[in-house]
């Protein structure tokens, strides 16, 4: 991996880290909200599905987790594991498809239906 | 009198602590253990200093845990109880006792582009730098260091990432960053970018707490972070 593409993955770390800050926040709030508000997993879904606004902020935040967790991991398994080359690139690639997937697949469940 | 129980480093990585009961005096610092033990206890023991004023950064050891000068500990601040623990500096490979082989520092060093490369020849005026400028006090803010290896042997990262080039190589790679009249800019953000380079830096801050000369890389080395990610992004790296 050349240096430059390097350079890349911590930029992207830092920017999806702050597209996450924002992210977490709100959904803290909404969390708050609806537990203090008492809100069934009925009513939830009844508000949430067909909200393009909503799908949109939660579908940025699990792309912001799929590109930031990830390349965490790399660093932890290249300190940790000693890893390197193809084996820590499948690794990391396959966490991030599956955050991605798993994610993408909640958001579609909650907020089309 | 009363008297030190200390634990010494001997033999290589392999080796272990031998005891020695060494007198406690007032103003007693703890290269005067070191010394002591090796005039009057055991001549086999090897150990490095120099200047043993706190110039040279030669003795520096690791101190009940911690990496520090030798010379300039007093025993009354790190053994209050009476207990010293001496080894070699830390993540360096051991040659005997408290001695290290620093060729791997070094070679980070010269790895990070740690040489001004001169643009100027002996026909040219002399350059005009105002001690006041931004990047003069980014650079002299790092311009004191050593090389002592104390930052080094503290760093959590360059124990577990072999390859990272180290706070005292990208401290100095910074102030020739910062330096106006060096011509190998490029270069040398390459060499300090990336899995080996200032990215790995997980700013824990040991570095800059434990720097004898109060020195602070973990801002040099934020520095780096800034200009590299600048330079990737315009594709110049």
């Amino acid at each position: 991996m050349s240096t430059r593409t390097e350079t890349r993955l911590w930029i992207a770390q830092r920017a999806s880290a702050a597209i996450l800050a924002l992210c977490v926040v709100v959904h803290l709030v909404v969390i708050v909200y609806a537990m203090r508000d008492g809100l069934s997993a009925e009513t939830i879904l009844g508000r949430t599905r067909g909200s393009f606004g909503w799908l949109a902020f939660y579908a940025v935040f699990v792309l912001a987790a799929a590109v930031h967790a990830p390349i965490g991991l790399r660093t932890v398994l290249m300190e940790w594991a000693d890893a390197r080359g193809r084996t820590l690139a499948i690794v990391v690639h396959a966490f991030a498809l599956a955050i991605a997937v798993i994610g993408l697949r909640a958001v579609w469940a909650v907020f089309v239906g | 009198m009363a008297f030190l129980s200390v634990k010494v480093w001997r033999g290589d990585e392999l080796g272990r602590y031998h005891r020695f009961r060494v007198p406690r005096e007032a103003n007693q610092t703890v290269l005067d253990v070191v010394t002591y033990i090796q005039r009057r206890l055991d001549a086999t023991l090897s150990y490095r200093f120099a200047c043993r004023v706190g110039m040279c950064g030669s003795c520096a050891m690791t101190v009940n845990g911690v990496a520090r000068w030798t010379c300039r500990t007093h025993v009354a601040k790190v053994a209050a109880d009476g207990h010293l623990e001496i080894g070699p500096l830390r993540n360096l490979p051991v040659i005997k006792d408290l001695v290290t082989d620093m060729a791997e520092f070094f070679d980070k060093w010269a790895r990070a582009g740690g040489q001004h490369a001169p643009t100027a020849t002996r026909k040219d005026d002399f350059a005009r730098i105002a001690p006041d400028s931004r990047t003069r006090q980014a650079a002299d803010a790092g311009i004191e260091c050593i090389g002592c290896g104390v930052c080094y042997a503290s760093c959590d990262v360059v124990a577990w990432n072999p390859d990272y080039l180290g706070p005292a190589a990208l401290n100095r790679a910074w102030t020739l960053v910062n330096d106006v009249r060096d011509g190998a800019r490029a270069e040398r953000l390459r060499a300090v970018a990336g899995d080996a380079g200032c990215h790995a830096c997980h700013t824990h801050l040991s570095c800059t707490e434990r720097c004898p000369r109060h020195l602070a890389p973990t801002a040099s080395i934020a520095g780096l972070k800034r200009v590299t990610a600048v330079a990737a992004l315009r594709g110049e790296l």
